[in-house]
């Protein structure tokens, strides 16, 4: 009777442990379903604001606007109907607030209740009127036509060159200029990051003596312990006045100051990497190096690191990853401006930045939440595929022994 | 490969040796330099911020005076409840991974999913947490969903220590065990554990200081812009203080009037990190040594 209560003990036990082991991978997969599915809606919405209307005059031939030509005709860089296939005459724009110019506030009625009617009239009145308003104040039997924009495309977004996720009446969904802006810092941060780790690296592994390692290894990885927030706050009062000053910029918030700060950031990820792999060389194969004759530093760049090139690979490729999703350093020293970069020293933003910048302020399940979940399931990818090349690299080098 | 023997070539041999150790050690100690700097530049401009006041009182003068205590316990809770989480947790997924499970595709589909998490930023975990605990469960903005959160984000931490520190456990002591006819629960848990628990808690202490000083995962499910209040219960939002130095030293009321408050802040979060990393160090070297006796 004991062995047996022994046993279902045991039984539980190893069901508990098991239960345990599934926890990260439900957890991927929820990560993975919430993402996507917030993510996904972005592109069955229209770029207009949702409850608002934007209308024509029955007889204007303009059928159907894209979300890129409304906000050129709202920046007045579209002024005539001819621009965009109608007839030869300008766009009268109107806004909502504009309906004081035409009527009295008797007419609109104190609550507005006479303003759907009015809005109904004002547009079959005008052929040339580009109406924008609130959806309540649509009447029943509206006068005019209502234009539908197409919904957001995949294409578009993606390919899209403008970010202007709150803009009326009809809001720019590019994350062009994002995906650059992170690929673009990343880039600037593993360059800076990759011959300081690797000789780190190098030096740790095989020449630093017992006590330098046994000093330098704990200061690595207390370069590691440091809150991201802490680097950005060392960026925002350092580097960037240090970048505004030596280059004489109007200001010092740029992709340069976010790659120094990442660039830092990765480079106890790809020197613990990349020295643990210089490890792995087979002791005979160095001392097989040095018996013909080699010295120690022929022995490391002839042996050495030809041996371990799969794992140093994967120290930048890691050093890569951690870059592209570091947000509050990067949110902090690069100055945030949308636009696609073209030098080191112009801000830029990136695609985690924008999401904690932009998340607080987004109405839950409008547009614009939507627009930055489909960014974390870009940056989620962006990581997978991250991930799945060292798992690859790794495992192709297993192959090879 | 063709390795140069006469003494000219030797000679050169010998140079480019010289030139390039030095400049390993040159950029090595640069590195080293570059930790310095800045834990020095914050070290010393925070001290002077730091006073009994500073650390018990609540912000002030739209956050340009007064301390930080709000934003300390707030981390405190934050920490705990992370923890509270991941611990248990992490540890028995390491065991499953380490002793329990056997060597097929389940085994190596949870491998690579805690890799996968693992790499997966820290963002990413925000926008996950907001969308499951604070919409999904009705959480809100609360301790709870930034605690869940948190865990989920030290979560692979704890099981890769726990696993590299049962993986460093020779085989033969579980085999002793089990030939006495201990069960391999009784393994596990009499042999195996107190043997890799050094290890586990050096790491354990590691993570604490990591999540103390994340804020991206918190930006959206428990963080508080200004709350001098104290919470009282786990559906409380607070401060916290990542969250307090990225407010104070970016988007603050009066940014010059606030970097006191802010290198103040930038001071405990060090201060945080240190005791962590030393503490671990610590351990490490009492339990080496104390192995190493036995």
């Amino acid at each position: 009777m004991k062995r047996y209560f022994n046993n279902l003990g045991e039984r539980v036990i190893e069901g508990l442990i098991t239960l345990s082991g599934t926890v990260t991978s439900i957890t991927v997969l929820l990560i993975v379903f919430f993402l996507f599915k917030e993510g996904l809606g972005v592109f069955s919405q229209t770029p207009v604001a949702e409850g608002s209307v934007i209308a024509v005059n029955k007889q204007n031939p303009v059928k159907e606007l894209t979300a890129s030509q409304v906000k050129e005709i709202f920046d007045q860089n579209i002024t005539n109907w001819n621009q965009l296939g109608g007839a030869n005459a300008p766009i009268k724009l109107f806004e909502v607030d504009d309906i004081t110019d035409y009527y009295t506030e008797e007419q609109i009625g104190s609550n507005f209740e006479y303003l759907p009617q009015r809005l109904s009239e004002l547009v079959a009145k005008d052929p040339t009127i580009l109406a924008f308003f609130p959806e309540e104040y649509l009447a029943k039997d509206f006068a005019g036509r209502r234009i539908e924009l197409d919904n957001i495309s995949v294409g578009g977004f993606l390919g899209g060159k403008e970010w202007y996720p709150t803009i009326q009446p009809a809001v720019q969904l590019g994350v062009l200029p994002l995906i650059l802006g992170t690929l673009w810092v990343s880039l600037g941060a593993i360059l800076i990051a990759l011959p300081l780790g690797l000789a780190t690296s190098i030096y740790l592994a095989e020449i630093a003596n017992p006590k330098v390692r046994n000093f330098l290894k704990p200061v690595i990885e207390l370069l590691a312990g440091i809150p991201s927030v802490v680097y950005g706050f060392f960026g925002l009062v350092v580097i960037v006045p240090l970048i505004q000053d030596v280059f004489g910029l109007p200001v010092g918030e740029t992709a340069l100051a976010g790659s120094i700060i990442l660039g830092i950031m990765a480079l106890p990820t790809i020197i613990s990497v990349s020295e643990d792999a210089m490890r792995t060389t087979p002791r005979a194969m160095k001392e097989a190096s040095l018996a013909l004759g080699a010295n120690k530093w022929q022995t490391i760049y002839r042996v050495i690191i030809p041996y371990s090139i799969s794992g140093i690979s994967t120290a930048a490729i890691l050093g890569i990853g951690r870059a592209i999703g570091e947000t509050m350093a990067v949110l902090m020293v690069t100055g945030n401006a949308s636009v696609i970069p073209h030098t080191f020293l112009e801000p830029v933003r990136t695609i985690p930045a924008t999401i904690a910048a932009e998340l607080g302020e987004a109405p839950q399940g409008g547009i614009h939440f939507q627009a930055l979940f489909a960014l974390g399931c870009i940056l989620f990818l962006m990581t997978l595929a991250i991930n799945m090349t060292v798992d690859l690299v790794s495992t192709k080098k297993k192959a090879n022994r | 490969m063709s390795f140069g023997s006469n003494p000219s070539s030797n000679k050169s041999k010998r140079l480019s040796q010289s030139i390039a150790f030095f400049i390993f050690r040159l950029l090595s100690f640069a590195v080293v330099a570059i930790l310095i700097v800045i834990l020095g530049f914050i070290l010393v401009r925070g001290i002077s911020v730091i006073s009994w006041d500073f650390l018990t009182e609540a912000p002030r003068e739209g956050m340009t005076e007064g301390g930080i205590f709000p934003a300390i316990v707030g981390t405190l809770c934050l920490v705990a409840g992370s923890m509270l989480f991941a611990f248990p947790i992490g540890i028995l997924s390491g065991i499953y991974i380490n002793e329990y499970a056997k060597d097929s595709w389940f085994k190596r589909f949870v491998k690579l999913m805690t890799n996968n998490l693992a790499g997966i930023p820290s963002i990413v975990f925000g926008l996950f947490g907001m969308a499951l605990f604070v919409h999904q469960f009705g959480f809100g903005d609360s301790i709870l969903a930034g605690s869940l959160t948190l865990g989920l984000l030290a979560l692979p931490v704890v099981i890769r220590t726990t696993e590299e520190s049962l993986k460093a456990i020779d085989n033969s002591f579980r085999i002793g065990s089990l030939a006495l006819g201990a069960t391999k629960w009784q393994t596990t848990s009499r042999v195996v554990l107190p043997m890799a628990f050094p290890n586990i808690i050096t790491g354990l202490i590691l993570s604490i200081g990591r999540v103390s000083g994340e804020t991206a995962p918190i930006l959206f499910t428990v963080a508080a812009y200004f709350l001098p209040k104290l919470p009282t219960s786990i559906f409380d939002q607070v401060m916290a203080l990542p969250y307090h130095l990225y407010v104070i030293s970016t988007s603050g009321t009066n940014i010059e009037a606030s970097r006191a408050m802010a290198y103040g802040t930038a001071f405990v979060l060090i201060v945080i990190v240190l005791v962590a990393n030393l503490l671990a160090n610590w351990l490490r070297r009492y339990f080496g040594n104390k192995v190493k006796m036995h």
